[in-house]
């Protein structure tokens, strides 16, 4: 039964990458949409408009069409980069920078994630009690101590069902990057299945795996919502 | 530079390959909705039910089959089915050995298994008056689903469902690893002839960005008329 026929350790290792790229995405995505979500909530039309069209054109459009065109597109447009900036400088900076899929996996990852944190975090600054910050601005507090002390702590409550939702979405996500050829849980499996002939036998404990770490990830959050939602009475 | 993207896009193959493209994905994504839909009116009954041997193996389904990758689902029937005894000697081969049937199964049972959850959720919201009062009528439980409690619950569930309908039309896009022609896989092509990376992507993502919008404002439609009373004046 847990006969792997010698792709055990390989899987075993797909697995890390998962995890490490779903972790490092995930780092990307929540910075994004803090960042997200402070310029759909400023008044600068700027940073509105920016932030408006970044959440609509990323979530209008399928992941793995973004990944794809990041994993093709993507070492062209670093290259066209760096030569205009050789062009520039006339030679002084001479960069080969390479691109490769776990760069264009977590970019992908993270920029589309991003955009749906963006969400989350928008509606969760929105649910803080104003009077709160009015009182952090009477304490004398600069905005960014406010930010840190008043607001981040109190919005995180509110968004965390929904960082929870993103994050297990997310997980599910990065089976994609076996598409554009990074050695993940999912690429080995299809290897495996196909050297072997033995589809059942490698894609079954894959399956598992995504469960188990969903599932480890809910009693995570629920640990992380006791933490969030301390001095709040329920009733 | 743009020799090339001239090229692309004044030759009429061009189109008729994002066409035929935007063709599969609409026909595989409306016929996985439709069934997957119909399963799940039945599989979210079955869920709130307080009769756990019924409620439990609903439960299993649909955490197993949103818990995985769609994508792990896709290559465990597409490379499952085939592996299946003897079944190359029966008539189901010639309906299998095409990847559009196994990619179709996997995105029914995927989205079914959300559309239970979605309906599950719009049911258990019944206001519990609504119940009461069919009964007080005298209603058989099968009245009672069928005039009072579904009806309402389908309304309720309209905004979750479009956003699983637009989730469906994403997912969609993996079908082109196992050799459907879909619109990514027209995408793909374009690349692969003109070594084209953006022309070919952008042009594909732009039609899914209309098919989106275009699903969304379908949706705004059917809720200004179906939850027109619950809208704040």
């Amino acid at each position: 039964m847990f006969d792997f026929e010698g792709y055990g350790p390989g899987i075993f290792k797909g697995a890390i990458l998962t995890m490490e790229l779903a972790a490092l995405s995930l780092v990307l995505a929540f910075t994004l949409g803090l960042l997200g979500a402070m310029g759909k909530l400023s008044k600068n039309r700027m940073a509105n408009g920016v932030a408006t069209t970044y959440t609509t054109i990323i979530r209008g459009v399928p992941d793995l069409v973004w990944m794809m065109l990041l994993y093709f597109g993507g070492q062209i447009m670093v290259n066209a980069f760096f030569d205009w900036l050789y062009n520039a400088t006339d030679g002084q900076i001479d960069i080969f920078f390479p691109f490769n899929e776990f760069l264009s996996g977590v970019l992908t990852i993270g920029f589309i994630f991003g955009a749906y944190m963006t969400e989350t975090f928008r509606g969760a600054f929105m649910a803080v009690d104003a009077g709160q910050i009015e009182a952090g601005k009477a304490y004398g507090m600069s905005s960014w101590q406010i930010f840190r002390r008043i607001s981040f702590p109190q919005m995180m409550r509110h968004a965390l069902p929904g960082i929870a939702n993103n994050w297990q979405v997310l997980l599910k996500t990065t089976a994609l990057v076996s598409i554009i050829g990074l050695a993940d849980m999912v690429r080995l499996a299809t290897e495996a299945a196909k050297s072997t002939g033995e589809p059942f036998k490698f894609f079954i404990p894959v399956a598992i795996v995504y469960l188990g770490i969903a599932a480890l990830s809910d009693v995570l959050f629920k640990k992380l919502n006791t933490v969030y939602s301390a001095g709040v009475v329920k009733g | 530079m743009f020799e090339s993207t001239i090229d692309i896009f004044t030759n009429p193959d061009t189109y008729e390959l994002y066409w035929d493209g935007a063709v599969v994905t609409v026909q595989m994504v409306f016929l996985s909705l439709l069934i997957g839909g119909a399963l799940a009116v039945p599989l979210a009954i079955m869920r709130t039910s307080k009769n756990k041997l019924i409620n439990y193996p609903v439960w299993v389904f649909t955490y197993i089959f949103r818990g995985t990758p769609l994508l792990v689902q896709l290559y465990l029937i597409y490379y499952g089915v085939a592996l299946i005894e003897g079944i190359q000697q029966t008539f189901w081969w010639a309906i299998f050995k095409e990847a559009f049937y196994p990619c179709l199964i996997a995105f029914v049972l995927n989205t079914a298994a959300y559309t239970t959850e979605i309906f599950r959720g719009a049911i258990e919201a019944t206001p519990r008056g609504e119940i009461e009062a069919a009964k007080a009528y005298g209603m058989s439980w099968g009245k009672r689903m069928k005039r009072i409690i579904l009806p309402s619950a389908f309304r309720r569930a309209i905004p979750a469902y479009s956003n699983e309908v637009v989730f469906m039309l994403h997912a969609s896009a993996i079908a082109s690893t196992v050799t459907i022609a879909d619109l990514l896989n027209a995408g793909r092509m374009i690349y692969a002839r003109y070594y084209a990376p953006f022309d070919g992507f952008i042009f594909a993502a732009l039609v899914y960005l209309c098919l989106t919008f275009g699903i969304l404002a379908v949706f705004k439609q059917i809720e200004k008329r179906m939850l027109g009373h619950l809208q704040p004046r």
